[in-house]
């Protein structure tokens, strides 16, 4: 079934993404940082559901992960903050977390209650595609949530497939082999890498993340793809400058 | 075709409902890589034969299995200890290290990186390394680092690189998350040598076997002294599980034998400073394996805490939380102090000064009660040398 992400994926233009930490800098920030990124003209959410050992996220996730933490973030915090958002936010939201929490929720409760709100996607880096297909994909599609997977430069194109087959929505492009919020720039072997990945033709359109920091590494990221994801360099910015900024920094990377 | 054994892991590396491999999907191509080959490369024979060798000359194998007549006399009961602290560099956790190492060279990898907690783990890998001549990577919690000084200075004078862990905990658990992140920035030419029998499938299972030798060679051992194979109990310290994975391995399947699995309850496992994991832990995931680990209702994980760093970790391996639930292996839980006062007692008694990890397996019998005939064996893991400064500062010495 089609939703939000799919609408928008079918549009012409390219996307930008931008994730943040739920509950960062302060708790009950949530909310205006995500009206803000909508009105300064994002593309689509992901929010960040923290956790304590993210082990997929370099120091400055890990650092807005324990600060929102320390803030007193959970799923059950983020969820009720989220009550209602659908009266204000109209693009397309992605919670992106480990599974931990999630199963400790409940699998099944976390995505009715994503449901609920109004969520379209989630992002488990630490639920494997196996396991995703034996247990839980009835569960995720049963409450119209498309799981987005990951991949990553070593990723092989008969891997890539299956996952093509398995989404309903987009692919994950981690743009190297690195943790997020690397700093060093795209050359030509990320390049090389977008180029091959497009040309598979897969079916789910591709979405860059990991290490988009600006202008120019949004432009290399979406020169063969269909948007790219921020998070890192965005939350840099946030923890600087602070929510009134939001519209500057958007501005530098989608003018 | 053998029976399988309940005990060990399916081909998908679980353990009953415990273990398998929650990885992102950055790590899928390593673990693969891994998964395909290990058990092929460790049964061909070059592999068995320059492991055994290294085992024999360089660690010190077999390790004796000494019978401990004062012990015995006080508790009544026949006590054997299994020296793993006569191996080389102090503890068991070499016998892990110079396999996986032997395992990364033929995988082609020429750079190693691993976890440490007390150290034990950290300067078992920098030997492994500098016997191989491979470039050697140590992450260590910066409190870890500070409270474990002297063997932070051996992993740099065997030439290891040491570098902080400063997320989180700053102890075993972030040490753990960081040599993670680092695999995932150098997916081709590193292989992670993990301490324990934890993390994703199939390093539980791959680690276990590394540390069977422990019990092949007390079956032969104690045939010899007892005239029988299996003791009527064996008993290990359990941080993340290795020293005991390797004391029970042979004797998973014989029913005729219980097994002892000792925690560390910290101060108490009703205080918020325990690590006593099936006492207090739920089913979650923690390093990329589904098992037993402390953590809120949440899901996020707490920091544990026990006087030895080598038990101060959140989880415990997905092969004793199977042995935990099926009722196999029974779980106790040792305060500080009993592991504090059985170590001393252990150095007093037969002149062995234990591990502050091993100290926890000899306060059972504060807990336990054995039959005179009853022949016990203990999984002597680790000597004290590393523990001298915490076991002064303890007693006032
Ligand atoms: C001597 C000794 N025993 C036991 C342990 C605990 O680890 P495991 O449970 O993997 O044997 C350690 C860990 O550092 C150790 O040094």
């Amino acid at each position: 079934m089609n939703n939000r992400i799919n609408e928008k994926l079918n549009k012409e233009g390219k996307i930008l993404s931008i994730y943040f930490t739920a509950g960062f800098p302060r708790l009950e920030d949530t909310r205006k940082v995500m009206l803000s990124l909508q009105k300064a003209g994002v593309d689509m959410l992901e929010i960040g559901l923290p956790y304590s050992d993210p082990l997929a996220d370099g120091p400055t996730i890990q650092e807005s992960s324990t600060a929102a933490l320390k803030n007193g973030m959970s799923s059950q915090k983020l969820f009720e903050q989220l009550e209602g958002i659908r009266n204000e936010i109209h693009i397309p939201l992605i919670v992106m977390g480990y599974f931990n929490a999630m199963l400790q929720f409940g699998v099944e409760a976390f995505c009715k209650k994503c449901f609920e709100l109004g969520i379209d996607g989630i992002i488990m880096p630490d639920l494997p595609l196996e396991i995703y297909q034996k247990e839980y994909r009835g569960i995720f599609e049963k409450y119209n949530l498309h799981n987005i997977f990951l991949i990553t430069p070593q990723t092989s194109q008969e891997r890539i497939r299956l996952m093509d087959e398995v989404s309903n929505s987009f692919i994950y492009m981690v743009s190297s082999a690195s943790t997020t919020g690397s700093n060093a720039g795209f050359g030509k072997e990320h390049m090389q890498y977008f180029e091959r990945i497009a040309k598979m033709n897969l079916k789910n359109k591709l979405v860059v993340g990991f290490g988009i920091k600006d202008e120019e590494t949004f432009m290399q990221a979406t020169k063969f793809t269909k948007g790219s994801i921020i998070g890192s360099a965005f939350i840099k910015h946030l923890s600087k400058n602070g929510i009134k900024s939001i519209p500057d920094f958007v501005k530098t990377i989608k003018s | 075709m053998k029976r399988k054994n309940p005990y060990l892991a399916d081909e998908a590396g679980f353990y009953g409902k415990f273990g398998g491999a929650f990885i992102p999907e950055m790590l899928y191509p390593n673990i693969e890589n891994l998964k395909q080959h290990y058990i092929k490369i460790i049964e061909e024979d070059s592999f068995q034969k320059e492991l055994n060798n290294l085992l024999k000359d360089y660690v010190g194998r077999p390790t004796p299995l000494y019978f401990a007549e004062r012990m015995s006399e006080k508790y009544a009961a026949k006590i054997y200890l299994k020296r793993e602290d006569l191996c080389h560099t102090g503890a068991h956790k070499i016998n892990n290290t110079i396999g996986q190492i032997l395992l990364a060279k033929r995988l082609g990898k020429k750079r190693i990186i691993a976890e440490t907690g007390a150290g034990q783990h950290g300067v078992a890998t920098a030997t492994a390394c500098a016997l191989m001549g491979m470039e050697c990577i140590i992450y260590m919690g910066a409190v870890d680092i500070k409270r474990q000084a002297p063997n932070v200075s051996r992993m740099k004078m065997l030439g290891a690189k040491v570098i902080p862990a400063n997320s989180g905990s700053k102890t075993l658990k972030d040490a753990t998350n960081e040599a993670i992140r680092d695999w995932i920035s150098n997916p081709e030419n590193t292989h992670y040598i993990i301490g324990s029998v934890v993390g994703p499938h199939p390093y539980p299972d791959l680690v276990a076997r590394f540390q069977a030798i422990i019990s092949k060679e007390t079956k032969a051992q104690l045939l010899e002294k007892e005239g029988r194979e299996n003791p009527d109990y064996v008993i290990a310290c359990v941080g993340g599980g290795s020293n005991a994975a390797g004391l029970y391995y042979h004797y998973l399947d014989q029913k005729d034998v219980q097994i002892i699995a000792v925690e560390a309850a910290g101060k108490g496992i009703l205080t918020n400073k325990s690590a006593a994991t099936t006492a207090l832990g739920k089913e979650g995931i923690i390093h990329g394996s589904k098992t037993l680990l402390m953590q809120n209702p949440d899901g996020q994980i707490t920091e544990p805490y026990s006087i030895s760093a080598g038990l101060d970790y959140p989880g415990i391996g997905p092969m004793h939380a199977h042995l935990f639930e099926s009722g196999r292996a029974k779980f106790v839980s040792i305060t500080d102090e009993n592991a504090m006062l059985a170590g001393l007692e252990l150095s007093k008694t037969e002149g062995i000064i234990p591990a502050i990890e091993t100290a926890h397996a000899f306060a059972i019998f504060k807990e336990m009660k054995f039959k005179k005939d009853d022949v016990l064996v203990f999984n002597l893991s680790g000597r004290g040398d590393k523990d001298l400064q915490t076991y002064i500062d303890y007693f006032e010495f």
